[in-house]
């Protein structure tokens, strides 16, 4: 049979590159996104691509107690759910956070609660189902807090920790949960940026995500080098960190 | 990231590259003016705007629709040629038109109206195409086809991306039975028996076109290989396998590796490897129709200074006598040619006001940049398609003069008229003289 699929944040490039490798394997998917005609110019091409179905839905992060509605929504319309990737999120301004406390309470809700708001229903399902694969796009910057975008940094770390104990709880129920850590993305988004060798394309992440959910990974880093990048910056002792501007 | 043309010559630096990614997206309102730029594959400064902004249209890379029962096919500008034939190919649809790279998107394909093989039975690119949107940097959104908005079509096709931003188009695909192509290569010893090929048997060939020895002279001038393909029948025997992994130029060399010996050697080699007058073969698309695509970024091989192209036409009446003196010209200078390559335009009329491609013959050769040389060589060249009333291909021009740009383009002042005023290039300003 092939795979029922569930995409939050849909129409971010990486989220997008994904879908397209499960939309060639005739998968089914359910696309959920806060622009949904533009998520419907996606479904539409996914259905080219070789989908055996789409199907759209609403869904805003901003907006609070609509987790449940959505996950109920999209394992009716796919009748259960083997894949649930979780994309969406905002890159926060960090000196305007450091500058308000809403602000920076606003991003924290858009980058980790709401996503927890999604993981909670569908772990429980998932649970009773005892199958399945959890998803969540986190971030490198979840690793260490850095000054240059600790907010960012503070709601990936709590999905982090989050996602470890889900996959714990989950275990014994055979329910897989994979948190992705992706380096620099080169996204539409990032076209204008100087790009060094560090930069990966949408594509490549999307590759290495599918082969991590297949092979049943719990933490990815994509591309792979960023794990020891990642490593030494957690490494660097804190007299040392202190006098760098990362 | 820079954003070259495929030739690396002339140097041209963007003001900001904004990133277009949804078709819903209106075109950005900047100061200066703004050009789409595809994959980059045009040689010389239509794809460049030196000084402005470049819409990046590669995020534009979906399908709206295609039906493999009819081979009708809706897609965005920026989905490149590759990608379409990835998807098409195993229900048994080909593009309609291709040329020599599949590296280029539709939008691109659109905009300089490009043309393959088979010109003499298809027409251009453009001519496959039966609607498109555009979107006008007044924020304006409308469907153009032959019967909506005709002139505006017309302006677009081969428009060099002047009259607006394309966001989508359809086209109708060709039917093929597999993937192979039945390939007849014949070596001529001088020009006057290529064009007894070219005006004998080409209306039986689906795909035409011949390779020139441009370092011959005397009694073998103009001597090549002409090859003619037709899309395989149902049943053959003996298919080969989609070639392997791509190759690749992974470094930029300090100078030109397309000398005078290395070129005189793979001319030699080229010609002589046939040892058979006529040789015949089954041949997977991929070499046949690409066969630099198989080396990643293979313009590096001109080292740093780039390297010009230069495609001409001609009309047929006079095509002999100018394709000779041309030939002539160039292997006196020296300069070689790496792929020369020789071609007889079909008699449509051209899809679009600028089109390039017109009944008569087309010489497409490129050259290392070596300063005022080859410069002065294509001076000459230019003489010459001027006198014939030819015309230079945009696509694949750095530096022809405006008044050669305006003989070889009679509609030029109906084209005006279409140019979307938010709309610009280092091409445009060039040959028209006009500000950005």
């Amino acid at each position: 049979m092939s795979a029922r699929v569930l995409i939050v944040g849909a129409t971010s490039a990486i989220a997008e590159a994904v879908a397209r490798r499960y939309a060639a394997q005739g998968a089914a998917l359910f696309l959920a996104a806060r622009r949904t005609d533009r998520a419907a110019v996606i479904a539409d091409d996914l259905r080219v691509r070789g989908a055996a179905a789409v199907t759209v839905g609403a869904y805003d992060a901003t907006v609070r107690d609509t987790a449940d509605a959505l996950v109920a929504a999209a394992w009716e319309a796919l009748g259960g759910i083997d894949v649930a990737l979780i994309a969406h999120g905002s890159l926060p301004d960090q000196p305007a956070c450091a500058a308000s406390a809403a602000l920076t309470r606003q991003e924290l809700e858009v980058n980790a609660l709401s996503v927890i708001d999604l993981l909670t229903p569908l772990a429980n399902r998932m649970e009773s189902a005892r199958h399945g694969t959890l998803a969540v796009i986190g971030s490198v910057a979840g690793d260490r807090g850095r000054q240059s975008n600790y907010v960012y940094g503070a709601a990936k770390g709590c999905l982090a920790i989050f996602m470890q104990g889900l996959a714990h709880r989950l275990a014994p129920a055979g329910v897989r949960v994979l948190t992705i850590k992706p380096g620099f993305v080169d996204t539409p988004m990032t076209a204008a940026f100087p790009k060094g060798p560090l930069w990966a394309s949408p594509q490549t992440v999307a590759r290495d995500i599918q082969r991590a959910i297949e092979r049943g990974a719990q933490v990815l880093y994509t591309p792979w080098f960023w794990r020891w990048i990642m490593l030494v910056i957690r490494l660097v002792p804190t007299s040392i960190f202190q006098r760098t501007r990362l | 990231m820079s954003f070259p043309s495929w030739g690396r010559y002339p140097p041209a630096t963007p003001a900001r590259v904004l990133p277009v990614r949804f078709r819903d997206q209106a075109v950005p309102r900047v100061a200066g003016s703004v050009l789409p730029y595809g994959n980059g594959r045009s040689y010389g400064d239509s794809c460049l705007n030196n000084g402005g902004t470049l819409l990046a249209t590669r995020g534009l890379d979906r399908f709206l629709a295609f039906d493999p029962s009819t081979g009708l096919i809706r897609c965005e500008a920026g989905v490149l040629l590759s990608e379409i034939l990835s998807l098409t190919v195993g229900y048994g649809w080909f593009l309609p038109v291709t040329p020599g790279t599949r590296l280029i998107t539709v939008g691109g394909a659109i905009a300089n109206d490009v043309h393959g093989k088979n010109h003499h039975l298809a027409g251009t690119f453009g001519h496959q195409v039966t609607c498109l949107e555009l979107v006008r940097g007044s924020g304006e959104r409308m469907r153009c086809s032959a019967t909506e908005r005709a002139d505006l079509f017309a302006a677009t096709i081969g428009g060099l991306g002047l009259t607006g931003l394309i966001t989508w188009a359809e086209f109708r695909l060709k039917r093929i039975a597999n993937p192979y192509v039945q390939v007849e290569r014949t070596r001529f010893d001088r020009l006057d028996d290529f064009f007894d090929l070219a005006l004998g048997a080409e209306r039986e060939r689906e795909y035409t076109v011949a390779w020139i020895d441009c370092l011959a002279t005397g009694r073998h001038l103009g001597r090549g290989i002409y090859m003619a393909g037709t899309h395989a029948a149902p049943t053959c025997e003996g298919a080969p396998g989609a070639p392997g992994r791509t190759l690749s130029v992974p470094f930029d060399p300090p100078v030109s590796l397309i000398a005078g010996p290395t070129l005189k050697i793979f001319n030699e080699l080229f010609y002589r490897k046939q040892f058979r007058r006529v040789q015949t073969g089954l041949e997977h698309y991929a070499p046949f129709f690409y066969p630099l695509d198989g080396i990643d970024q293979w313009n590096r091989i001109y080292g740093p200074k780039g390297f010009l192209q230069y495609q001409s036409v001609v009309p047929m009446a006079l095509g002999r006598d100018v394709t000779r003196a041309m030939l002539q010209c160039i292997a006196r200078s020296g300069q070689g040619s790496f792929l020369s390559v020789l071609k007889v335009f079909g008699d449509r009329p051209p899809a679009g006001l600028l089109s390039f491609p017109r009944p008569g013959v087309t010489l497409a050769l490129d050259f290392p940049f070596k300063g005022p040389s080859t410069l002065r060589l294509f001076e000459t060249l230019d003489a010459l398609v001027a006198q014939a009333g030819g015309a230079i291909y945009p696509a694949k021009d750095a530096r022809m003069s405006p008044a050669l740009f305006a003989s070889g383009y009679p509609r030029l002042d109906e084209f005006r008229r279409h140019l979307d005023p938010a709309f610009s290039s280092s091409f445009w300003r060039r040959v028209t003289g006009d500000a950005s």
